[in-house]
């Protein structure tokens, strides 16, 4: 069979069901054997960028491995944003991208770029491929290793002429790569080590990462966390790793987190980090972060130990094997009553608030949706800036996998690619993107894919005239001067989502917005845009201001 | 401090540039970096000679450990390695001042392999400190081109 026909064999054999990809010159080839073979949904974008947030989003909302494809070249270098963000993440992806025929390799070709060192340090691996018999065991590998470890993205790029030579197709069972083992259970005796401090803790909190998502820990980390009496804070890639309506979640920490869990993580005796990196925006002034604390880390990446943060008790492993043996292991006497009362308290005296007067208040729009959609097995998806942080504080996540975002890249753009992405993961889900009037402007033209595939995602635009979270940072830093944040001459979105073939609907008063939300809600055969007309100037808080510790922050 | 690391990785095409692309962006200094084939010719070892303080050494060693195409990274602290380094020194040198050249590439167990009119090539090998001296007494005289293979370095299997 030829080259381009091995691949569609090896992908079907590794469960893919979905690809989103953009055709182009050198893969001519593979669109062609696409043509007729039609096991493997291939989803149609208009851009490349929004192909590779597709992918990670459908790999975000099943823990299946995503996979985009596009051509050399522009086809190639448009992943690169996609890739960073899934990188930064941690998702399993996997990127094929075309490339010039061997033998012009080098040559400053047409279309050529060399794109596996454009994504070197963005991807967790990736490969040329030069000989046609190598490409099974390439793809076997870049499965492999986008999903097992700390997941991450693998690129394949593929020379036009391998996809048109013939090879005998023979997969290979088991993956062999001496220098690739990772270390999936903890170390008996640092687990001894933090059964112990627990039992000793009398003001634990565990802060709980992406990490938890990534391993399917939630279960384990619930029982954790019940067992031992013993509240969780999320990180913004964590939101959904513990549910946020329970009494022991305090919610988001860091710069836009709750005052009670940032209090709770400066005064707590021990931290125990799971899955989570120590990011700055969580973090805040590093040396004053928990400064009281004993801090227990557990990771699957043993170069997270130690890098932002000295720690003490360090467990490298899947964090779902570690937790299942520690729940089993802790006996916590002590049940900190007082710690306990004292969390309570902040948390009655600094709840997450906002003035309600005063027009459209955007956090009265996410508290809106988190009502109407609380019996729905709902997918949240976002853009980047304030609509982000006000749908993480606002939105109370209740299970992994449901709360999408652009954790570590912070990509504008990201959040209707991946509302599309996790619907083709989940049909039966509802899924909306809590969107600003800047981002949703960054991969509009993905508004074709929705539509024609007849995506009734949600598209929330907590339409501002501003480019927000730089504005707000431009009114508490830089004296108010706007500088090119004024997003005033924004085309009408109603009639941009009309004119893709969406339903669009303008928002301006507050006592619409339930009605409108309702609305699309009972919309179910296209997509639909609500452009919500909210509080020019609204600030999310809390803040902790750059270079701050994170207890001291502006509440309001 | 300046720490020598060996490094196994696959010996494949591009792996050179993972390894020290790592070094660049996550901020680390290379000092010297050697790379041949190893007793497997399907392993590489890369001898690299690195800037930094303990918790640096423990992070670029976990952050290379990243890479798949790392097999295996000792760390060869002086005490326990044997080490060494081949450096060829192009000095400039006339009738008057051969003899005291002569004289010290024999002090030094170097070697002297090419002869000219205005000059003569050193051949030194030895560690790190006795090229440097080696250097240092012969840059009088005029060093008109120097070039170094950086350091090489196995562990001593005699120091436990």
């Amino acid at each position: 069979m030829t080259g381009a026909q091995a691949l569609l064999e090896a992908l079907k054999i590794e469960g893919v069901e979905t690809i989103f990809g953009y055709p182009g010159g050198v893969v001519l080839p593979l669109y062609d054997t696409l043509f007729f073979d039609k096991r493997i949904k291939h989803v149609l974008v208009r851009h490349e960028q929004g192909a590779a947030h597709a992918a990670d989003s459908y790999a975000r909302a099943t823990g299946k491995v995503g996979v985009c494809l596009a051509t050399s070249g522009p086809g190639a270098t448009n992943l690169v944003t996609g890739i960073a963000n899934a990188f930064m993440d941690s998702i399993p992806m996997v990127a094929i991208t075309g490339q010039v025929a061997t033998p012009l390799l080098g040559r400053d070709s047409f279309q050529e770029a060399d794109i596996t060192g454009i994504t070197l340090p963005i991807t967790k691996h990736n490969y040329l491929v030069k000989k046609v018999e190598d490409l099974p065991r390439i793809i076997k590998e870049a499965f492999h290793i986008a999903r097992s470890g700390r997941p991450g993205p693998v690129l394949i790029d593929i020379p036009k002429d391998i996809f048109t030579n013939q090879l005998e197709f023979k997969y290979p069972d088991k993956v062999d790569i001496p220098s690739y083992k990772p270390k999936y259970d903890g170390h008996p005796k640092q687990i001894a080590m933090a059964v112990k401090a627990i039992a000793a803790a009398k003001k634990p909190v565990i802060y709980a990462g992406g990490g938890v998502i990534l391993s399917g820990a939630s279960k384990e980390l619930f029982e954790l966390a019940e067992k031992c009496r013993i509240p969780v804070t999320t990180t913004l890639m964590g939101k959904g790793a513990f549910p946020e309506t329970h009494e022991l979640s305090l919610g988001m920490l860091g710069m836009h987190g709750t005052v009670y869990a940032n209090y709770a993580v400066t005064e707590c005796d021990l931290l125990i980090a799971i899955g989570a990196r120590f990011d700055d925006r969580v973090t805040g002034h590093i040396a004053r972060f928990a400064p009281n604390a004993k801090i227990l880390h557990l990771d699957i990446d043993p170069a997270e130990i130690g890098k932002n943060v000295r720690v003490n008790i360090p467990i490298v492993g899947d964090v779902r094997r570690i937790l299942k043996v520690l729940v089993e292991k802790v006996d916590k006497k002590d049940q900190h009553a007082q710690w306990l009362d004292q969390v309570a308290e902040w948390k009655s005296k600094y709840p997450l608030a906002y003035r309600a007067e005063g027009g459209i208040k955007p956090q009265a729009v996410i508290e809106l949706i988190n009502e109407l959609t609380r019996d729905r097995e709902t997918i949240i998806t976002t853009e980047v800036g304030q609509n982000q942080m006000w749908a993480a504080q606002f939105y109370k996540a209740t299970k992994p996998r449901s709360f999408i975002t652009s954790g570590g890249l912070g990509t504008m753009g990201f959040g209707l690619p991946a509302a599309i992405g996790a619907q083709f993961g989940r049909p039966t889900a509802l899924v909306i993107d809590i969107a600003g009037d800047g981002s949703i402007q960054m991969n509009i033209q993905e508004l074709t894919t929705a539509v024609n595939n007849r995506l009734p995602i949600k598209i929330i635009v907590l339409d501002n005239c501003f480019l927000g979270m730089v504005r707000q940072w431009q009114e508490l830093i830089y004296d108010k001067h706007y500088s090119h944040t004024q997003l005033c001459n924004n085309p009408d979105l109603v009639k941009v989502a009309e004119a893709y073939g969406a339903v669009g609907i303008r928002v301006t008063s507050p006592d619409e917005v339930r009605p409108a939300l309702e609305k699309a809600l009972s919309i179910n055969d296209r997509p639909v845009l609500l452009d919500i007309v909210v509080a020019k100037e609204e600030n999310v808080f809390p803040f902790v201001p750059p270079g701050q510790a994170i207890n001291e922050m502006i509440i309001d | 401090m300046k720490h020598t690391i060996s490094v196994i990785v696959e010996n494949r095409p591009g792996v050179l540039s993972r390894v020290s692309g790592l070094f660049s962006r996550r901020g680390f200094n290379i000092e010297s970096l050697a790379v041949g084939v190893t007793e497997d010719p399907n392993f590489s070892r890369m001898t690299i000679v690195v800037e930094g303080d303990e918790q640096d050494l423990e992070q670029i060693t976990k952050q290379l450990y990243k890479l798949i195409d790392t097999l295996k990274i000792f760390d060869l602290p002086a005490e326990k390695s044997i080490a060494s380094e081949l450096v060829l020194i192009k000095v400039a040198a006339n009738d008057k001042t051969r003899p005291e050249i002569t004289q010290i590439v024999e002090i030094f167990h170097a070697r002297i392999v090419d002869v000219a009119e205005g000059s003569v090539t050193i051949e030194l090998t030895g560690e790190t400190a006795k090229v440097e001296g080696a250097i240092k007494l012969l840059t009088k005289f005029g060093i008109k081109e120097l070039v170094r293979t950086g350091k090489i370095a196995l562990l001593r299997d005699s120091v436990a």
